[in-house]
C-alpha cells in the first residue's frame, strides 16, 4: 500500500457557489445517477420487467381480446391500459430500492454526508421515473408491432405519454413510503401487488367499466386508475374514446395525490433514518 | 503493542471533538444507549472508544456524526455544535463503520465518486480523488469491479477510502476491523496510523483491546452506557498492578485449594479460568517464585506458570467483571437485524467467522 498525501485532499476546497436550491438539485442528479446504474447491473431484473408487458399485451390481445368488445379495435382500447398497468407496477422499484437502501444502512450513511436531505427520495423516484421512460418506449414498439395506431396525432400522443409519466411518478412517492415502512425489501416487493391490484384490473385498463356488476362500477369509474387509462385513450385514440373530462380528472387526481403522498413520503423518511 | 504515534506529531490542545453528558434513550425496549456520557479528543490524536456489544459505542458515534439526535448533553466537533450545526459538521466528519456501508451494485470506484460528489466536490476533483484513494487502498485493480464482488477486508478499505474522499479533518472509526483477518486488521491499522501522522484527528470504537492499545493515544471505556474508566493505556493498565502471574494446576478439584493459598499474595481476587488462576502482583518474578513455593508446599500440582504484562483485556476484566466478548443485549437489535438479513448472503463467509 503506497502512502497518500492525505493533507493534499484537504487543500482543494469543495466547489463554491450552487446555493441551497443548487445542492438539491445536484445532489438529486447524483443520487439518480447511482440508482440508474445500479438498475443497469441488474439484468435479470431489467429483463423479466421488461417481460412482464410484453406478455400482458400478448395475453390481452390475442387470448381476451377476441371476447372483449369494445368501441374501437381491441388492441387501441388495450394500449393506453398496458401503459398505465406497467408504470404502476414499475413502482414496487421505488419501494424495493428504498427498502433496501435503508436496511443495509445506505440512507444512514447519507445522512452523515453533507448532502440535501430531500436527494434520497427525489433522486429515487427520478431515478423511476426515467425508468418509465423507457418501459413506456418498449410498450410503444410491442403496441405498434400488435397493431396499435395512433388515431389523433403525435402531440396528442405525447400529451398521453405525459400522463402517463405524471401517473407514475405520482404511484412512486406512494410507494416510497411503502419501501419505507417494510420491514425489509422481500416484504416491500410483496406489498405492492396487492396495493395496487384493486385498482389496475377493477378499471377501465383492459374491460370496459360497463360490463362490470354495479356496485363494482361505482368503485371503478370513479378511482384514479380508470381516470388516467381513459384520459390516455382519449389523447392516443380519440373518437369514440375521446374524453377531456378524464384529461381534466386525471391531472387533478395526480396533482391532489402528490400533494399527499410527497410529504407522508417525507415525514415517513425523517423518522426512519 | 507499542508508542501511539500520535506521540511524535506536534502537540495540540484543544479538542477537536468534545461531548458532554450525552443520553440517547431507545424508547423500543427502553435500552438507555448513553447515559451520561462525556469525552474529548484532542486534535491529532485517536480516542479509542472501549466496550462491549451493546455498551453504546455505535450510538456515540451517530450522535457525534449528526445521524442522531441526542436526547440531552452537547457535542461539538472543532467547535461546532452538531444539533445546531449539523450541515457544518457534516463536512469536518467522515465516517467509516463496522458494516461498510457501500453500494453494492456500483463498483469501487462510482462509490468514492458518488460520496465526493455528494460532498459537493466537482466531477474532476471525484474523478481525480477516487483513482488517488483506490490506488492508495490497494484497490486499484478492483475499482472497476461491483463491490458484491469484494471481500470483507477490500469492503473495509474502500468504505474507509469514500470517508476519506473530502479531507475530512475528523474521522469517526465504528470498529473498523471487527471481523476482519488479522492481515486485512494489519493493513488497516497501517492506513490510521498514516492518517494520524497527517493530522487527521480519529475517534475509534473498538471491541479489540489489542487494537486500542495500538492505535489510541487516550483510551475511554463505556459499559452500559457510561464511562466506567479513562486514560492512557498505560495508565489504566498501571492501576492493576505490574505483573499477572498465571498459574495452571493438575485438576479443577484442586483449584480452590490453590485460590485459597495464592489469594494473600495477590493485590486482587484471583481470576479463575478452567484450571488456570490469574494473579495481579506488583512484583512479577518474586510472587511467581512464592507462587510454586506455596503451591509445592501444599503438594498442588502445578502443569503451567506464566508472567506477563497486564493486558487491556485484564482492565477490562477488572473494570467490567465480563470480558469484552461478552454477550450483550445490544441497543440497535432491531436495527442490526435488518442489516444482518440484508448482508446474511455474503458478509456471512467473510465477516462471520470472529464477530462477537
Amino acid at each position: 500500500m503506497t502512502t497518500i498525501a492525505f493533507p493534499q485532499l484537504r487543500e482543494q476546497t469543495p466547489a463554491a457557489g450552487g446555493g441551497r436550491v443548487g445542492w438539491a438539485v445536484q445532489d438529486t442528479l447524483t443520487v439518480t445517477w447511482r440508482n440508474l446504474k445500479a438498475l443497469m447491473r441488474t439484468q435479470e431484473q431489467v429483463f423479466f420487467a421488461a417481460v412482464q408487458p410484453i406478455m400482458f399485451t400478448l395475453l390481452f390481445v390475442y387470448v381476451f381480446g377476441g371476447a372483449i368488445h369494445t368501441s374501437v379495435p381491441y388492441v387501441d382500447y388495450l394500449i393506453p391500459g398496458i401503459y398505465v398497468q406497467t408504470v404502476a407496477f414499475g413502482a414496487v422499484t421505488t419501494a424495493v430500492g428504498l427498502s433496501e437502501d435503508l436496511a443495509k444502512g445506505l440512507i444512514e450513511r447519507f445522512r452523515a454526508l453533507p448532502m440535501a436531505r430531500s436527494a434520497v427520495l427525489g433522486g429515487r423516484t427520478t431515478a423511476d421515473l426515467v425508468r418509465n421512460v423507457f418501459v413506456v418506449v418498449l410498450i410503444s414498439a410491442v403496441g405498434f408491432a400488435v397493431g396499435f395506431r395512433i388515431s389523433t396525432n403525435v402531440g396528442l400522443f405525447l400529451l398521453g405519454v405525459l400522463i402517463v409519466l405524471l401517473f407514475s411518478y405520482t404511484l412512486c412517492w406512494g410507494f416510497a413510503t411503502v419501501g419505507l415502512s417494510a420491514p425489509n425489501a422481500e416484504t416491500a416487493q410483496t406489498m405492492v401487488f396487492p396495493i395496487l391490484f384493486p385498482f389496475i384490473f377493477a378499471s377501465s385498463a383492459f374491460v370496459p367499466v360497463a360490463a362490470m356488476p354495479g356496485w363494482l362500477q361505482a368503485f371503478a369509474s370513479h378511482q384514479p386508475v380508470t381516470q388516467v387509462v381513459n384520459a390516455t385513450r382519449s389523447l392516443m385514440v380519440g373518437g369514440p374514446l375521446h374524453n377531456p373530462g378524464a384529461v381534466w380528472a386525471s391531472l387533478a387526481w395526480c396533482f391532489g395525490l402528490l400533494v399527499v403522498l410527497v410529504p407522508l413520503a417525507v415525514r415517513k423518511y425523517r423518522k426512519v433514518a | 503493542m507499542g508508542l501511539s504515534p500520535s506521540s511524535t506529531s506536534p502537540t495540540s490542545t484543544s479538542p477537536a471533538v468534545e461531548a458532554q453528558d450525552l443520553v440517547k434513550v431507545f424508547p423500543r425496549g427502553n435500552v438507555r444507549a448513553l447515559d451520561g456520557v462525556s469525552l474529548s479528543v484532542e486534535t491529532g490524536t485517536v480516542l479509542g472508544l472501549l466496550g462491549p456489544n451493546g455498551a453504546g459505542k455505535t450510538t456515540a458515534v451517530r450522535v457525534l456524526s449528526t445521524i442522531l439526535e441526542p436526547d440531552s448533553g452537547v457535542a461539538t466537533i472543532l467547535g461546532h455544535d452538531v444539533v445546531k450545526k449539523p450541515d457544518v459538521v457534516r463536512r469536518l466528519v467522515g465516517l467509516a463503520g463496522q458494516y461498510a456501508t457501500v453500494d453494492e451494485n456500483l463498483t469501487g470506484r462510482e462509490n468514492i465518486y458518488m460520496v465526493g460528489r455528494l460532498s459537493h466536490l466537482s466531477r474532476k476533483v471525484s474523478t481525480q480523488r477516487a483513482d488517488q484513494l483506490l490506488e492508495a487502498f490497494g484497490l486499484s485493480d478492483a475499482g472497476d469491479r461491483v463491490l458484491k464482488t469484494y471481500s470483507g477486508g477490500m469492503r473495509r478499505r474502500l468504505d474507509l477510502a469514500a470517508a476519506l474522499i473530502a479531507g475530512p479533518p475528523v474521522l469517526f472509526l465504528d470498529e473498523p476491523t471487527t471481523g476482519l483477518d488479522p492481515q486485512s486488521r494489519q493493513d488497516l491499522w497501517g492506513v490510521i496510523e498514516d492518517l494520524v501522522r497527517e493530522g487527521t484527528t480519529v475517534l475509534l470504537t473498538t471491541q479489540y483491546l489489542e487494537e486500542a492499545d495500538r492505535l489510541a493515544r487516550d483510551i475511554v471505556v463505556v459499559d452500559h452506557g457510561r464511562v466506567i474508566a479513562e486514560g492512557t493505556p498505560a495508565e489504566l493498565k498501571a492501576d492493576l498492578g505490574t505483573s499477572v502471574v498465571s498459574v495452571t494446576v493438575g485438576s479443577r478439584e484442586v483449584v480452590p485449594t490453590a485460590v485459597g493459598l495464592l489469594a494473600p499474595l495477590a493485590s486482587k481476587e484471583p481470576a479463575v479460568d478452567d484450571t488456570t488462576v490469574e494473579l495481579t502482583v506488583e512484583n512479577g518474578p518474586a510472587a511467581g517464585a512464592e507462587v510454586l513455593r506455596a503451591l509445592d508446599a501444599a503438594k498442588v500440582p502445578v502443569t503451567g506458570l506464566a508472567l506477563r504484562e497486564p493486558s487491556l483485556d485484564d482492565v477490562f476484566l477488572s473494570l467490567t467483571g465480563h470480558r469484552t466478548e461478552a454477550e450483550t443485549e445490544d441497543e440497535r437489535s432491531a436495527h442490526k437485524s435488518r442489516r444482518r438479513r440484508a448482508d446474511a448472503g455474503d458478509e456471512g463467509t467473510t465477516d462471520g467467522k470472529d464477530a462477537a
